[in-house]
């Protein structure tokens, strides 16, 4: 176990300490003060690896992270698991913007709330299974684009919902699956997916990873289930197919 | 035409523009340093081509007059500017800006400001009547285009730029902004993406009290450009920003909007939007559209923009750049990221994201006279 002060220090220098930690067999790390460090975990390996955030992480946090677990136990900014490979990260307040862009794999948990166009061309192929799971409310553009992988959206806390679906919610959607636990006239937001109700064999699947999410966040899992799911799938894996040229 | 001195290494690094913003409604002067520590937070935003400052209320002895920033590349430049500026201005007080070189910013035009106002028997009386301020915007375009080598970069009344080639966090160095107070401040950190790193092109852009910092690209610069010459301003500065600068002068001084229905025509609701409203709310909405259609601004942005009433931050319509904001009693601050914020408000009241194209507006609160015989609001 080690613990950085990160007050003052610079991205690059921050983030070898990681890697020099990460190459001694360092399991757990503790930073602390840390202020706008840009590339925090950014393409480091080890599922056993544990990284304590204390203070705003900066942007690209854990890109093309790849196995170990990200507590941060405040906000983070903008492109959060851009291109995230494997492995886990936690938020416990709100996140920017471009949450999980591209991601192939791993988990990305939110508390709070969830900026513009989370999940933007995440995707999925096999065994490879992102997964993110917002606590709050999300901006336009959310899983723009999207060709696999999960996105559970609580809404924890709202009361009417009315924030909870955005403009251009799911547009291009073409692949994957978003669960909500509301019932939304979809039909004014994309011709590209569907809603339907969430079945037992959905909840079986989601059982694993909201149990993990309360249990991040000292939640009741209760909480979660108080209110019947929903979810949306696109209705062609390839929507655009006859864009250019005739049937 | 004003020719463009570019000696500096145009090595690119990728990057996005960092911007902030602090102000204080009741109008309680702070001096650089935390403005300077905010931005330095972003300082990887830049890459050493453009930092820059405006403060508002540092000028208060001089509060009733023009404060002229001028950067002159040569001596003879200054020379014809200050003949064009005697026989049209008062001059009540002229001296070089006060600057602190460094390793880091050594190489820089000769920096002179003047305290003036217009002249009431001035030349140009004789073919038309200017208000003041007419005639400032016309003076600042007039040497911007026709004077080689010289450069106008703040022209507003208690208020000033401060900026040039090099990272924010060295040119606050350089001005010594620790040594200025003021009540709102503006900060930019430039990465230049379409346009050359020169001292004028480095962010804010200011006229009159007008100042913008701007982080994006306005890809509608074409028709704005266009649009506004037919209003007499002249585009030289070979850079998108300055069209937002320009916009709302004619807007909301000339054209006398609202701020919040000019800042409307900037990032206006999408017609499928407009086509939902009801009323008169469809009917403004459409008719701004109608009428102010080349001032609208596309492309990615996020702006701090300052006036003498306040301060707005703002998104473009589909948030493409980063934007957030925070309270903490009187004071409001905006930045690029939460990080700047938090480097001199670690805790403050509240913090959000604002929506795209959604204006963060703060007015300054008039000052509040206790009536006769008890308090206010007793």
């Amino acid at each position: 176990m080690i613990t950085i002060d990160a007050a003052g220090m610079h991205y690059k220098e921050l983030n070898r300490l990681i890697r020099e930690g990460i190459a001694n067999g360092v399991k757990k790390f503790f930073l602390e003060n840390v202020n706008g460090q840009y590339y925090i975990g950014d393409g480091i390996k080890g599922d056993d690896v544990v990284i304590n955030i204390n203070g705003i992480p900066g942007n690209d946090l854990g890109a093309f992270m790849d196995g170990p677990t990200l507590i941060v136990n405040n906000n983070a900014q903008d492109n959060i698991g851009n291109t995230m490979n494997a492995g886990k990260i936690i938020i416990k307040g709100d996140a920017g913007d471009v949450v999980g862009y591209g991601m192939r794999g791993g988990r990305i948990y939110i508390l709070g709330n969830a900026g513009y166009r989370v999940g933007i061309h995440m995707k999925g192929y096999n065994e490879q299974l992102p997964v993110i799971i917002i606590g709050g409310k999300i901006g336009s553009f959310f899983a723009e684009y999207m060709a696999g992988g999960v996105i559970v959206l609580l809404g924890l806390g709202l009361e009417d919902y009315d924030e909870l679906d955005s403009d251009y919610f799911a547009s291009g959607m073409h692949g994957g699956t978003i669960y909500l636990r509301k019932k939304i006239d979809f039909s004014k937001y994309s011709k590209e997916a569907e809603l339907y109700e969430a079945d037992e064999k959905d909840m079986d699947f989601l059982k694993k990873y909201l149990t993990d999410y309360a249990d991040s966040f000292n939640i009741q899992a209760e909480e979660i289930y108080k209110k019947p799911f929903y979810k949306i799938v696109p209705s062609s894996a390839r929507p655009y197919a006859h864009l250019y040229t005739s049937a | 035409m004003l020719k463009i001195k570019n000696r500096f290494n145009a090595e690119r690094d990728i990057s996005g523009c960092g911007l902030c913003g602090i102000i204080n409604a009741k109008k309680v002067k702070t001096n650089g340093s935390d403005i300077k520590k905010a931005i330095s937070v972003e300082h990887d935003r830049g890459n050493g081509l453009g930092g820059g400052f405006a403060v508002y209320g540092n000028y208060r002895d001089y509060a009733e007059l023009y404060a002229f920033h001028i950067m002159y590349d040569n001596l003879p430049a200054k020379a014809d500017v200050e003949e064009y500026l005697r026989k049209n201005f008062i001059i009540e007080k002229e001296e070089p800006i006060p600057i602190f070189r460094t390793s880091k910013i050594y190489d820089h035009p000769y920096l002179h400001r003047y305290f003036i106002k217009p002249k009431s028997d001035r030349q140009d009386k004789l073919f038309h009547e200017l208000g003041d301020d007419d005639f400032v915007v016309n003076s600042v375009m007039l040497i911007n285009q026709n004077y080689d080598g010289a450069y106008v970069f703040s022209s507003g009344k208690n208020m000033g730029a401060f900026k040039g080639v090099g990272y924010p966090e060295d040119i606050a160095d350089f001005y010594k902004l620790e040594e200025i107070e003021g009540y709102m401040w503006t900060a930019h950190n430039r990465f230049p993406t379409n346009t050359p790193g020169w001292w004028g092109g480095a962010h804010p852009f200011t006229l009159l009290d007008w100042s913008i910092v701007h982080n994006g690209e306005i890809s509608s610069y074409g028709i704005n450009k266009r649009y506004l010459e037919m209003y007499k301003y002249n585009l030289a500065l070979r850079t998108d920003t300055e069209v937002i600068t320009y916009i709302l002068d004619l807007l909301i001084r000339k054209h006398r909007l609202p701020v919040r229905i000019a800042l409307t025509v900037l990032a206006p609701p999408f017609y499928q939007k407009i086509d939902k409203m009801d009323g008169d709310k469809k009917e403004l909405f459409t008719a701004l559209r109608q009428i102010y259609g080349s001032a609208l601004l596309n492309g990615p942005f996020a702006i701090v923009f300052g006036y003498s009433n306040g301060m707005v931050a703002m998104n473009d319509r589909i948030k493409l750049r980063p934007l957030v904001a925070a309270s903490s009693g009187d004071f409001t601050y905006v930045a690029s990221e939460e990080a700047a914020i938090r480097a001199v408000c670690p805790s403050p009241d509240m913090i959000w994201s604002p929506k795209a194209g959604e204006p963060v507006m703060v007015e300054f609160e008039e000052k509040k006279v206790p009536q006769k015989g008890g308090l206010i609001n007793l």
